[in-house]
């Protein structure tokens, strides 16, 4: 217990290690090159291992393969890394690899600004890949909140099979703040559910199609398969229109089937509010001052910060926004998730973006102004 | 695993091989096979790892784990793979093609040393896809893609990863004799083992180009990439050698920080450094965020300098709070401290916009841009000259603290002697001080 002065990267590599994380490989990237540093420092004492690739490539590669041999993996990254991530976040997807992303984003596109923040990568992050699956995706706003989430990632893939994202930003992770990570409540630790000794296994064996199947580790108590092509449940190769369909069912149900589990976010209305401000990440921050200066002043506004971003918590969405005329949705990009508000807002109800990415923080002042909540 | 031997590891229920009639891939196969009953290894203990083209169809035929891999990544699931569990046999099948695309892997393989093994089924095309040219195709090889003969080199894959440091390579044909104990000697190793493996591609390579048994020979001694034994070191594994390396590794100490003193602050303020690389401006901001929370005030920082970082300008933001900070950007600083000509010059703009109800404190010899601002002049350049230039962040921090005295000057200094290492607490003790003085002034 006690008070720390630490910047977000350094929650997310504790969080990790909290979370059970044996294993993680990187490459150096502003604005993710501490988490690193970090896992250099946290897995070795722990009997863990933490190795600098080649690339971002080779880094993810590494990753897949210690997952499959049982080890709990994270892999960090900036935008441009996670570009040359994409094919094998496909993989991770199909093989149903439990894995944890860490995007910090920077801003883009290309190069970009390296040492600069954004949230340019919400919806690459979405639509990473080819074949359109969904995936996991949860947003941090604070050091404090980086460390939770970063440990309800490792659930998450755990649980669910699957590669999750950490939409860190550099905002976020490279600003030192005050924690006591002891004190952040956590969920019980989960560990991947693995098959029975003596039993036929099947690496992805479910019966309805939302289950998520066993797994058994390479080495393990089982031979098994793992494979890029697409299979059957016993990882097999396959061009049986059936066989596929069901497979590529069962990726996305098992998400969906999850939606209620996996939605993360803080709900603040206020009776009678006209306007609701949908936020995530570091601008959620600032618009929480407007909300409290907009109140201060009498004016009735409610409030939604997500912290899971996908699969979009529909239902929390659809539930703040009915009874309100307007809302404002405050992000550091062109507008992705607004899209999203859109889609499920209410008819009659007009949804204003405050967008700017110049790499600053959009300020409260702004929110207030665009947002008309003065 | 049972006590009998296993008499072959090829899958019965896998059915026939796949590969084209004359293919050498169903060759190598069977040489892989012989080599594994030899070995006797536990099939749940041994892992075929195959990359993309026809030798990608090639694991689900063994009866040991299998993990089928993007195009030209294989090796970096084997490494995975294997150093998560060193004591499984992480075995590597890849084509010519995957040592193009995969590169920098093959490369790295080699450098790094782990425990693998890397068989190279090497027809001189891309099989899969229609016979299209690759690392490996022969100086005027016909292909799908280079109809008027390959004017590209070929790679020797042998010399790349032997001069990359592979501690063992061999080359060598499909139809050799000793293949199965060369592949078992590869296997043994403990190292990176490479066996490059020229054979037929029937469907493709062979009918463009005259090729054949005697002809893969020819090829190997008129391009003087000839077959056998290629290198063999005892270099160290790199698994192994890792693991040496984290040996006695200490879990990193926490840095708690607790109340030790009040502040009678009731609001957020914001505080700028602004000085040069090499002038401490980064710890300094952190011994002044850490003191206010000693003083039980919420604090954030964030820094900013240039990717040359020993050069160039070197910038710290603080806020100090008694509630929660929320917004952590500075729009409004209520002090700001430009300790250099870098700083002045990163922050010029920014100077030009303080509001009245900010403090500006700058050296007596900077040229400030007309700001709003209250400028309060310190002798900074004199002080570096006195204390030396590691000390000139922490005074004007300290000055900033003594002159408006939101947090007591004895948490700056408890911040210094707690939390800094004990060879430079005494010279930061003096910057304090001398900090003090300045505010004085």
């Amino acid at each position: 217990m006690g008070l720390e002065f630490i910047e977000g990267n350094e929650a997310i590599a504790r969080a990790a290690v909290k979370a059970g994380c044996n294993f993680f490989a990187g490459y150096p990237i502003t604005p993710a090159s501490t988490i690193l540093s970090n896992m250099l420092r946290l897995l070795p004492p722990h009997g863990g291992v933490t190795i600098q690739a080649e690339d971002e490539i080779a880094s993810i590669g590494f990753c897949i393969g210690a997952a499959m041999a049982g080890s709990k993996a994270m892999t960090a990254t900036s935008g441009p890394g996670i570009s040359l991530y994409s094919e094998n976040i496909g993989l991770a997807m199909i093989g149903e690899t439990p894995l944890v992303i860490v995007d910090v984003q920077r801003q883009g596109p290309a190069t970009g600004s390296a040492t600069k923040g954004a949230d340019g990568d919400i919806q690459f992050a979405r639509w990473v890949t080819s074949g359109g699956l969904p995936i996991i995706a949860l947003c941090p706003a604070t050091v404090a909140e980086a460390y939770e989430l970063t440990y309800r990632a490792f659930n998450f893939a755990e649980a669910y099979r699957t590669p999750v994202f950490v939409l860190s930003n550099k905002e976020v992770s490279m600003t030192s703040e005050v924690v006591d990570l002891d004190a952040i409540e956590l969920p019980p630790l989960v560990e991947r559910k693995r098959p029975a000794p003596g039993i036929d296994y099947r690496p992805h064996d479910f019966k309805h199609p939302s289950e998520v199947p066993a797994l058994s580790d390479f080495g393990g108590e089982h031979v098994t398969r793992y494979t890029t092509s697409t299979h059957d449940k016993l990882g097999f190769l396959t061009a049986d229109p059936d066989l596929i369909q069901e497979m590529i069912d069962h990726y996305a149900a098992k998400i969906e089937a999850a939606a209620d589990d996996l939605a993360l976010y803080r709900y603040d209305p206020q009776d009678g509010a006209d306007t609701l401000v949908i936020s995530y990440g570091v601008t959620s921050r600032a618009a929480s001052v407007a909300v409290r200066e907009a109140r201060k002043a009498g004016r009735r506004v409610s409030s939604l910060v997500l912290q899971t971003l996908f699969p979009v918590p529909e239902k929390a969405l659809r539930r703040a926004m009915a009874g309100v005329r307007r809302v404002v949705a405050p992000e550091m990009n062109l507008g992705q998730y607004r899209q999203e508000i859109e889609r499920l807002a209410p008819p009659g109800v007009t949804v204003a973006g405050v967008n700017r990415m110049d790499t600053t923080l959009i300020s409260p002042m702004e929110i207030a102004l665009q947002g008309e909540l003065q | 695993m049972t006590a009998a031997a296993l008499q072959t590891y090829m899958s019965e229920e896998a059915g026939p091989l796949p590969f084209c009639p004359g293919c050498g891939h169903d060759r190598l196969l069977k040489e892989l096979n012989r080599a594994l009953t030899k070995l006797q290894l536990d099939p749940r203990k041994v892992v075929i790892v195959t990359d993309i083209g026809c030798i990608g169809l090639s694991d689900r035929y063994f009866v040991t784990n299998g993990f089928h891999g993007l195009h030209g990544r294989s090796l970096t699931y084997a490494t995975g793979i294997k150093l998560a569990r060193p004591e499984l046999t992480v075995i590597v099948m890849m084509g010519d093609g995957g040592c193009g695309i995969g590169g920098a892997h093959l490369l790295s393989a080699a450098r790094r040393n782990l425990d693998l093994t890397l068989l190279v089924a090497n027809n001189f095309n891309y099989g899969m896809t229609g016979g299209q040219y690759s690392v490996t195709t022969p100086f005027g090889g016909r292909t799908a893609t280079t109809p008027g003969g390959n004017v590209e080199g070929p790679m020797d894959l042998c010399a790349t990863v032997a001069a990359a440091g592979a501690s063992w390579v061999y080359r060598g044909m499909t139809h050799d004799a000793d293949l199965a104990d060369r592949i078992v000697q590869g296997i043994r190793h403990p190292g990176f083992a490479m066996l490059d493996i020229w054979e037929l591609c029937t469907a493709y390579y062979t009918p463009r180009n005259e090729m054949n048994k005697r002809e893969l020979i020819k090829l190997a001694e008129v391009t003087g990439m000839r077959t056998g034994a290629i290198a063999e070191s005892s270099r160290a594994e790199f698994g192994a050698a890792y693991r040496e390396s984290c040996a006695g590794a200490k879990k990193p100490k926490k840095t708690v920080i607790e109340k030790a003193f009040a502040s009678a602050l009731d609001r957020q303020i914001g505080i700028v450094v602004a000085g040069s690389a090499g002038q401490k401006v980064k710890s300094s901001a952190t011994v002044l965020a850490r003191a206010g929370i000693l003083a039980g005030l919420d604090a954030t920082q964030k820094d900013d300098y240039p990717i040359t970082v020993m050069t160039g300008h070197s910038l710290s933001e603080i806020n100090l709070s008694p509630q929660r900070i929320e917004y952590t950007a500075i729009d409004q600083p209520d002090c700001f401290a430009v300790i250099s000509e870098d700083g002045l010059k990163k922050t010029r703009k920014w100077i030009a916009r303080l509001p009245e109800t900010c403090t500006l404190y700058a050296d007596e010899g900077l040229p400030l841009p007309e700001t709003k601002a209250k400028i309060k002049r310190i002798a900074l350049a004199q002080t570096a000259k006195q204390l030396g230039k590691l000390s000139v962040s922490l005074a004007a921090v300290s000055a900033i603290v003594a002159d408006r005295g939101f947090i007591p000057i004895d948490a700056i200094e408890e911040a210094v002697s707690r939390f800094q290492s004990r060879d430079i607490v005494e010279a930061n003790l003096k910057a304090v001080r001398k900090g003090v003085e300045l505010a004085k002034s």
